[in-house]
């Protein structure tokens, strides 16, 4: 074995990228292995932690079996659930992108803006979602709109914050350039600090996507009667803890799967970021 | 070889027929708890078509002067003319800047970047597509038309932050340091491709720098600044024949104004520490 011999990149890519699969998966089969164990030898009580392989079972049921039974009222429901919960965090989300980010670049960039709306909102943004219940409750009452405000309310804040930020967070010179090389003043915010601000923009938004699946959560157990949140506080009154875990792990994968959506957008459009 | 410094008004009649920029009485304090005095009263005319270094230590207000030059700062008391338009007068294309960092749009590639200007300015393709190519060809960026900025070398950047002010085919170049931040070999080369550059297209330029060699080699006039508060000390004329290039540095005129020029400065710094 000579110092020259060195092996092909690509079988060692791909063993790497094996390696790095194996090692992000140990722990987490270790615990559920660990679990499993447990339950079968009786160290915890079946009713309280259902074992994995139960919550998998009921998971099954709850996506594929036959909808309508008496007996489990869950049964077959699993995708309308969470197309229940998606949908509301579309809304929300989406009028949270479309208020947020455009009032965030205003603050950043214009000085009457700031003063004029910036302090209102850093004075609302201490106030939890949680404590929002209430007031969207009386306001909407116990309807679709009132967990979509909720959802909105939540990834908002985030979502302006960045945005400000973004906006200013550039240098002096860039403005300069973009000046002398004749930029109408009118034409400065979306040709040199809204790309500017896009890195910036899209933390935001990978962060508000996280608030607006805990608002989600949060407004289905109270205010709306349908969707994983729903289900979820249902399920745990009636003693269904395999369905409570399913329904855990459930968006637990739809907020990684949407958070990669976020991911995919943002290479696209931040592709001269990554490099 | 030594002119007297332009005596304050002395221009004020006289040739301003073929005056690119004129300074009267330009002055600049930046205001704060405590005020600097960046600019004393500073006269100065640059002739059309005239290759102009503006030599001085750093933080003597020559990049100040500059700034208040391209519209990017408003003098405290004086005025600038250009072109025989009084000032202040916003920035524009008239007056392109090269900055010492390149200070080009992250998100653009090389082409977008060079042709912004013009897009800016809402003018169609055609009336700068060729143009684009051309300049792009000049400093030398053929076949990196696709590059993205943070793709480039530091020199490579300067080149397009060239080539972007040349498409506006400005009045005057103003030049910050543009070359300060690169190797020797780098700034050599950057040299040769500006004297090349010039030769074609006698542009006005102000090219700003601390480096004694770079504003002989470069200009028709060398103006050495002394330290804050920044006056016009003394005017040196070159006369070394054009087309110049890097040997020129051995040259024995070269180096007689060179140590002309040092002993002017070193008599500034040693009035200085007597203060």
């Amino acid at each position: 074995m000579t110092s020259e011999a060195v092996p092909a990149p690509a079988p060692r890519a791909g063993s790497a990228r094996l390696i790095q699969l194996l090692s992000a998966l140990a722990l987490p089969v270790a615990i559920i292995g660990l679990w499993e164990l447990a339950a079968a030898q009786g160290w915890i009580a079946a009713g309280l932690i259902p074992p994995p392989s139960q919550t998998l079972r009921t998971w099954y049921v709850w996506a594929f079996g036959p909808p309508g039974i008496g007996l489990n009222p869950y049964s077959g429901t699993w995708f309308s659930t969470c197309l229940y919960s998606a949908e509301r965090v579309a809304q929300g989300y989406a009028q949270a992108i479309l208020i947020g980010v455009p009032l965030g670049i205003l603050i950043g960039w214009s000085r009457t803006t700031e003063r004029t709306i910036d302090p209102l909102i850093q004075m609302l943004r201490p106030i939890p979602i949680t404590a929002w219940l209430p007031f969207s409750i009386a306001l909407f009452g116990i309807r679709n709109f009132g967990a979509v405000f909720l959802i909105m309310i939540g990834a908002f804040y985030p979502i302006v914050v960045n945005s400000t930020h973004g906006a200013r967070d550039i240098s002096r010179n860039l403005v300069r350039a973009a000046r002398m090389l004749g930029t109408p003043e009118r034409d400065l915010l979306w040709r040199v600090i809204f790309p500017n601000a896009l890195p910036a923009i899209f933390t935001g938004l990978r962060l508000g996507l996280g608030v607006a699946w805990t608002a989600v959560i949060v407004a289905e157990i109270v205010a709306v009667k349908s969707g994983l949140g729903y289900v979820l506080w249902d399920a745990y009154y009636v003693g269904r803890m395999d369905v409570v875990l399913a329904d855990m792990a459930s968006i637990g994968i739809l907020g990684f799967l949407s958070d990669r959506l976020v991911l995919l957008v943002a290479a696209r459009v931040l592709h001269w970021k990554q490099i | 070889m030594e002119a007297d410094l332009i005596a304050p008004g002395a221009s004020e009649a006289g040739h301003s027929a073929k005056d690119c920029i004129r300074l009267v009485g330009v002055e600049k304090v930046f205001a704060g708890r405590n005020p600097v005095r960046a600019l004393a009263p500073i006269d100065m005319a640059i002739g059309r078509g005239e290759f102009v270094s503006l030599l001085g230590p750093s933080g003597c207000g020559k990049s100040t002067l500059l700034n208040v030059i391209a519209g990017f700062e408003m003098p405290t008391a004086g005025r600038v003319v250009f072109f025989g338009r009084d000032g202040p007068t916003p920035p524009g294309p008239d007056r392109a800047v090269v900055f010492q960092e390149p200070t080009l749009f992250p998100w653009l590639t090389v082409w977008e970047n060079v042709v912004y200007g013009p897009r800016a300015q809402g003018r169609r393709k055609e009336s700068y597509a060729a143009a684009a190519e051309r300049y792009i060809d000049l400093v030398g960026l053929r076949g990196f038309e696709k590059h993205l900025p943070d793709q480039l070398s530091g020199g490579m950047k300067q080149r397009v932050g060239l080539a972007r002010c040349l498409i506006m085919e400005p009045e005057a170049l103003l030049m910050d340091e543009p070359f300060g931040a690169l190797d020797a070999q780098t700034r050599l080369q950057m040299q040769e491709l500006l004297l090349e550059v010039w030769d074609r297209l006698r542009t006005t330029v102000l090219f700003i720098t601390h480096d004694i060699d770079e504003a002989i080699l470069l200009a028709d006039l060398v103006y050495v600044m002394s330290a804050r508060p920044g006056r016009l000390k003394s005017c040196f004329t070159v006369g070394l024949p054009r087309p110049r290039r890097a040997e020129l540095l051995t040259d024995l005129d070269f180096n007689a104004l060179r140590s002309a020029i040092m002993a002017e400065i070193r008599a500034e710094t040693a009035a200085a520490g007597a203060h």
